[in-house]
């Protein structure tokens, strides 16, 4: 099953953010993962929750503009030197990286990468034959 | 004083009255033979060109409405085939569609009067160097004055817009006696000027004449003072001609109207006329015109006509400076724009809606235009990339279309309509900085 991040735009002002928190921690929707990405007059918050579908038609409901979008969790050895590994894999192989960001450490010897890339099928295809780690939804949400 | 057509600026009420008339009733038939709207309308209502027996009768004709125009875009009001037509202009319209004027050899020579004595009502002769800083192109303005200053024989600097660190030199080196622009460009230059370390004696201006934006008595007192200069109002539109309908005589207490082309009425809300000296929208007949005349076009400006003679001597009634209109129309920068030629432009790019609010202000003495637009429930895509992407594509369109560089601001969905009965769409700082 695919994951999929919930991307809800906000606006650059004090407080914008806080009611959308608000609202998931009022429909009890826990973020999994979180990041915002942001220039001087909006962000796009990008964040992993379990039940995507449900969560988009609450933000959507309360008034947000907001998009569910396939993604890719990577699981890498927490150690230097590994990401660079998948991004070399990746560049080498004409992938292009929309965006990444790390997630989450279980505190063991793995690290989190959550990447998006408009070549799904490729670096999907690509990581399997490498050997990299893809999570699945299940894997994701137990984390 | 002087004039540039003394025997008809200073006619007679009675003389000019029987030349309006003559003038109306050749209008009136000209658009029944050769403009199929207005062939309808008049039949429609069961009349012919000879109804018209006095001024008075002017009532029983239709009104014009801009509308209208856009209804028949582009040429639906021409009264003369295409080979007669030497020139075309239009201003933004209040959809898509631009409004279209159409000028015969006789009406752009008959422009070039009307302007010529509104150069010469400013204290303008053959021996001023008149610097035009209007924009030049499908805007009326630049071409209008130039045609004037030409006819006036002046020397005329066609500086356009733009550069103002270019045209203040040009003005000084050319030794420009006269300015045509915006107000708020004059007070553009005004202000390059004092910064950029020119002296009042650097410059030989001794007077402006400004329009194609509302602008008050706070205003010219800022001009006048700034430049040492004499600030003049002019007036016009597109639809009736372009600038030089009507002009502020020095007495500085309204404009006047060129009545032996335009006959001017005052009416109320609903198109009642109004006597002199009571507050209504203007509404114009151009009766010397071949192009594209226009019967009682309604201008949506609010003002009143003033009888009462002028110490100046010309006998043309005057029209109170312009400072209210009857519609939404803004006029930024010197050009017109309608919040539904906005809502045009949105409807047609997908992930905004077509909401949204303008942010009129003035910074440095120049118009800005913020457009705050919300954006679809479904955002169109995840990254910055892809909403600056919509950003810039929003900002395109709607520069192209309304004719005037804008800003574009993606705001959230409902935000600008949340919890409003009436969505506010326009914002205007601009009375606040001056």
């Amino acid at each position: 099953m695919d994951v999929k991040q919930l991307s809800v735009f906000i606006e650059n002002t004090p407080g914008s953010l806080v009611s959308l928190t608000r609202l998931l921690g009022d429909k009890g929707i826990d973020l999994i993962s979180l990041s915002v990405a942001d220039t001087a007059s909006f962000g796009i918050l990008r964040g992993i929750v379990e039940e995507p579908e449900k969560a988009l038609d609450i933000v959507i409901e309360a008034g947000f503009t907001a998009r569910l979008d396939t993604v890719i969790p990577i699981q890498v050895p927490d150690e230097p030197g590994s990401l660079s590994k998948v991004l070399e894999l990746l560049g080498s192989n004409n992938i292009v990286i929309e965006y990444l960001y790390s997630f989450m450490r279980n505190g063991g010897g793995e690290a989190y990468i959550i990447l998006r890339t408009k070549q799904m099928e490729e670096a999907l295809k690509l990581f399997s034959e490498k050997g990299v780690h893809v999570l699945s939804a299940k894997e994701v949400y137990s984390l | 004083m002087s004039y540039w057509q003394h025997d008809i600026e200073c006619i007679s009420r009675d003389a000019l009255k029987e030349l309006q008339l003559e003038k109306l009733r050749k209008t009136v038939s000209k658009v029944y033979e050769s403009v199929p709207f207005y062939r309808e309308i008049l039949k429609s209502r069961g009349l012919v060109p000879q109804d018209i027996r006095s001024l008075d009768d002017i009532s029983l004709l239709p009104f014009t409405e801009k509308d209208d125009l856009r209804d028949n875009y582009p040429f639906g009001f021409f009264a003369v085939g295409q080979e007669s037509i030497i020139r075309i202009h239009a201003s933004s319209g209040t959809t898509g569609k631009p409004t279209v004027s159409g000028y015969t050899a006789r009406d752009i020579s008959r422009w070039a009067d009307l302007m010529a004595r509104n150069l010469s009502c400013a204290g303008i002769s053959r021996f001023s160097v008149v610097h035009v800083a209007y924009g030049y192109g499908l805007f009326t303005g630049g071409l209008g004055v130039h045609y004037g200053v030409e006819k006036l024989g002046a020397s005329v600097i066609p500086a356009s817009g733009g550069n103002t660190a270019r045209q203040v030199q040009l003005m000084r080196d050319f030794h420009a006696t006269a300015l045509c622009c915006t107000p708020s460009y004059a007070l553009n230059l005004a202000d390059h000027m004092s910064q950029n370390g020119y002296a009042a004696d650097d410059f030989k201006l001794k007077v402006g004449i400004f329009g194609a934006e509302p602008w008050a008595d706070g205003m010219r007192k800022h001009i006048e003072e700034s430049l040492n200069i004499k600030a003049l109002d002019i007036y016009g539109l597109t639809e009736i001609m372009g600038p030089g309908v009507a002009m502020e005589c020095p007495e500085q207490n309204g404009l006047h109207i060129w009545e032996d082309a335009f006959y001017p009425e005052i009416v109320d809300e609903n198109g009642n006329p109004l006597p002199d000296g009571e507050e209504g929208e203007l509404v114009i007949t151009t009766i010397d015109k071949e192009g594209m005349p226009l019967l009682r076009y309604r201008t949506h400006d609010i003002t009143s006509l003033v009888s009462e003679p002028c110490a100046c001597g010309r006998t043309h009634r005057k029209i109170k400076r312009v400072k209210m209109r009857t519609d939404d129309m803004l006029v930024i920068r010197g050009v017109n724009v309608y919040p539904s030629q906005v809502e045009f432009v949105l409807a047609q790019i997908e992930g905004i809606r077509p909401q949204f609010r303008l942010v009129v202000d003035r910074v440095d003495n120049l118009d800005t235009l913020l457009v705050e637009v919300e954006l679809d429930n479904k955002l169109i895509g995840d990254t910055v990339k892809d909403l600056e992407r919509l950003q810039g594509e929003a900002k395109r369109k709607l520069s192209e279309g309304l004719l005037l560089r804008c800003d574009v601001k993606l705001m959230p969905t409902g935000s600008l309509t949340r919890g409003e009965v009436k969505a506010k769409r326009i914002m205007d700082l601009r009375d606040k900085r001056n």
